[in-house]
């Protein structure tokens, strides 16, 4: 017997043991970041950035893989007992040495996840991770010049990028509406002080958003210049436009934070995307009349809302529940029971 | 179908009104649900499996009597917790909202031999939607008694307070024989049924892990007890047996709970439905660990108005629920266990023999009002 068939033989033994639960239901108890555990990671500290933003230190679980600099991780946090995925850059360089990482986040209006980062996480609190990802990295051939544009929290990638490798020739402009809002200043100016950057700073609160044909005088170099750009869509259409024109798009690399915006709406079209049905919905028939309608196979049961039987994921849009109004955008583990809910705007329902 | 219906002074509107009532409850609760009740169950979940790893340890000297005692207690309370408390409430879906797959009503197995999602479909569904409803809920009797006057007597109901007791002894095998719907399939035609067949595989596959864990692995596992091991666990299967057996008798059987005909839900309004959970449960009253180890199914009034609502809150609706009871002139129907457990039997015995009085044409208003 291989050592392989031993230990698989040894892990169903365990498995009798522990029937209907897993063993790693109780290892959870006991060791939650271990090797071999669903991915999680365990918040140990929160520092203040700026007046709404915050630095979170994560200490990843054991399948942590790592990762490369500008890339982002979605995170999984409880809020007010409901479970929330959202994507967040990684700030920290690759190779801190105690293996933690740190996720920066700006506490924008009405966001759950962000304000409870910001305000309201303790440390201690288990979340859940996903591997990181993204490809709004740098390259392995190290670029001989260098251009961050940024703006708002769109510098938390870039930062991660310039606390992990270090370039001859680096410039920053960066946006945000008054100096006291600039994430990492401290350290940006410590980096200036050290002439490891160039920072230009654009405070619109004063100075007006950015035009882009500003970059001739701020930068005049820039389209020698190996680019990454990460902001709001205005920013990142210009920049695209504008690198463009002058033929050197192939030199700017942008990011761009897709916060999921659903305009709750009433009625609207509904996909059955595992059949590829779409049909219209108005804003007070059941989803599961709908699709029955439209020949879809939906499970179904008490069709009152009381036994759980029709549950089924959200995929994109929003639904409203028709018993309380409330309304359930689309997220990732998301279901929704399809006979109390009806579309509430366009919508996508896994069937 | 008691001759005079409780509920016929009420008006087609105070019934509506009554509806919308209950609703503003269930609301009040969903637009607060939060941080505290998913603690609250993630400290339940957290602290059964510690007790049943602990118990099932001290189970492995159970050979000393000392030892076989505490095992045995504690596994039998911690099956009781995974059964009530946690394994119903979380497969009705109370939970869901957490979003979190690991609590979840899609995903989660408990340690009973019906598999969840078999157990899903006829008790959320059958008896949530038809409670008390004479032919289409069988949890009226379970389909081996008689629990009410107006079902047929058969010579077969004398021998009910036996079954009853069987079916108490191995509770968790009658519901999944239940849930099969096993007296009705095994009619020839209907074994060869495939979607019956691959139900029936399920249930076999789940009663020989959970066989193979509590009387092959475990009393193996404590190996020179292995005979005091198995005498535990069975022993722990017994109580939570017979207690889940008995909180759930005096859910819908004790004197005073009202079932309903077949054409009484026809075209029933939301209201309506309320009404006739109102009616057709049965509350026990108690200290805190009593709705606890009951699974808050002591608020089975509450449970029934709003089987999807976390367990916890239970406790605090039914200060309102009863208020509307009060207020609308009707009987809410509650007792201490071991009262609410006679009234069950007691009807158990007399419905195991035919009607005493020959049974009275269903009595028109005029009538009722004089009886009244």
């Amino acid at each position: 017997m291989t050592s392989a068939a031993l230990r698989s033989g040894a892990w169903k033994l365990l498995e009798m043991v522990t029937t209907p639960l897993l063993p790693s239901d109780y290892l959870d108890l006991v060791s939650p970041l271990r090797a071999g555990a669903e991915l999680r990671g365990r918040i140990e500290a929160v520092h203040p950035e700026t007046g709404d933003a915050a630095t979170v230190v994560i200490k990843p679980g054991r399948g942590w893989r790592g990762h490369t600099a500008g890339q982002y991780v979605r995170i999984g946090v409880d809020v007010d007992g409901v479970r929330l995925w959202r994507a967040y850059s990684i700030t920290s360089p690759t190779d801190r040495k105690d293996g933690r990482v740190t996720i920066t986040v700006k506490a924008i209006p009405d966001g759950k996840v962000s304000n409870h980062l910001v305000r309201s996480a303790e440390p201690g609190t288990l979340i859940q991770l996903d591997q990181p990802t993204g490809d709004f990295v740098l390259p392995q051939a190290k670029p001989a010049k260098v251009l961050y544009l940024t703006a708002g929290s769109g510098i938390t990638p870039v930062m991660g990028m310039l606390r992990d490798t270090e370039f001859d020739d680096v410039v920053m402009v960066h946006c945000a509406p008054q100096p006291q809002d600039v994430i990492f200043r401290n350290e940006l100016h410590d980096l200036v002080a050290d002439k490891k950057l160039r920072l230009t700073e654009v405070h619109t609160d004063t100075d007006g958003i950015l035009d882009i044909a500003r970059l001739d005088e701020l930068v005049p170099d820039w389209a020698e210049r190996e680019a990454w750009a990460c902001g709001p869509a205005g920013l990142l259409d210009a920049a695209e436009e504008h690198w463009a024109e002058h033929g050197v798009q192939e030199r700017l690399h942008t990011e761009r934070f897709r916060p999921s915006i659903v305009v709750a709406g009433s009625g609207g079209e509904v996909t059955f995307s595992a059949t590829g049905k779409t049909v219209d919905a108005d804003g007070a028939t059941p989803l599961l009349d709908i699709g029955e309608e439209a020949g879809v196979l939906m499970p179904s049961g008490c069709r009152m809302g009381i036994c759980y039987g029709c549950i089924t994921p959200l995929r994109a849009g929003a639904v409203r529940d028709l018993r309380t109004g409330e309304i359930t955008q689309a997220e990732p583990g998301v279901l929704i029971q399809t006979c109390v809910s009806a579309a509430a705007g366009p919508c996508d329902i896994e069937r | 179908m008691t001759a005079i219906d409780p509920t016929a002074h009420l008006t087609a509107e105070q019934i509506e009104e009554l509806g919308h009532e209950l609703d503003a409850i269930r609301d009040e609760v969903i637009a607060s649900r939060g941080e505290k009740d998913a603690a609250y169950i993630r400290k339940v979940i957290s602290a059964q499996r510690k007790l049943e790893l602990v118990s099932r340890g001290v189970l492995l000297f159970s050979i000393f009597p000392p030892a076989w005692l505490i095992g045995t207690a504690g596994l039998s309370v911690a099956k009781i917790m995974d059964n009530m408390e946690i394994g119903h409430n979380v497969l009705h879906g109370q939970w869901d909202w957490m979003r979190d797959p690991k609590v979840h009503s899609t995903t989660w197995e408990w340690d009973h031999v019906s598999p969840s999602e078999q157990w899903k479909h006829s008790h959320n569904e059958l008896h949530h939607t038809y409670t008390n409803v004479i032919g289409k809920d069988n949890d009226l009797g379970y389909g081996i008694m008689r629990v009410d006057e107006d079902q047929k007597w058969h010579p077969f109901h004398l021998g009910q307070p036996l079954w009853n007791f069987i079916n108490a002894c191995f509770f968790e095998y009658g519901i999944a024989a239940y849930d099969l719907e096993l007296g009705k399939n095994l009619h020839k035609r209907r074994r060869k049924n495939p979607e019956f067949r691959a139900r029936a595989k399920a249930v076999g596959r789940k009663i020989r892990k959970q066989v193979i864990k509590d009387y092959v692995i475990h009393p193996l596992l404590s190996g020179p007890s292995f005979l005091t091991t198995l005498a535990a666990t069975f022993t722990a299967n017994l109580v939570r047996n017979i207690w889940s057996h008995s909180v759930i008798m005096c859910g819908h059987f004790p004197e005073g709970v009202q079932v309903f005909e077949r054409r009484s839900i026809k075209g029933e309004t939301r209201g309506q439905w309320y009404l006739r959970q109102m009616m057709g449960s049965a509350n026990i009253s108690g200290s805190r660990a009593m709705h606890f180890m009951t699974g808050n199914l002591s608020h089975q009034i509450e449970h029934h108005l709003f089987p999807d609502l976390p367990s916890n809150r239970y406790a605090e609706v039914a200060v309102k629920v009863r208020a509307l009871f009060e207020k609308y002139e009707l009987e809410y129907v509650t007792g201490p266990l071991p009262k609410q457990v006679f009234s069950a039997w007691r009807k158990v015995f007399r419905l195991s023999l035919p009607n005493r009085t020959p049974k009275v044409k269903t009595p028109d208003r005029e009538q009722e009002l004089v009886a009244a």
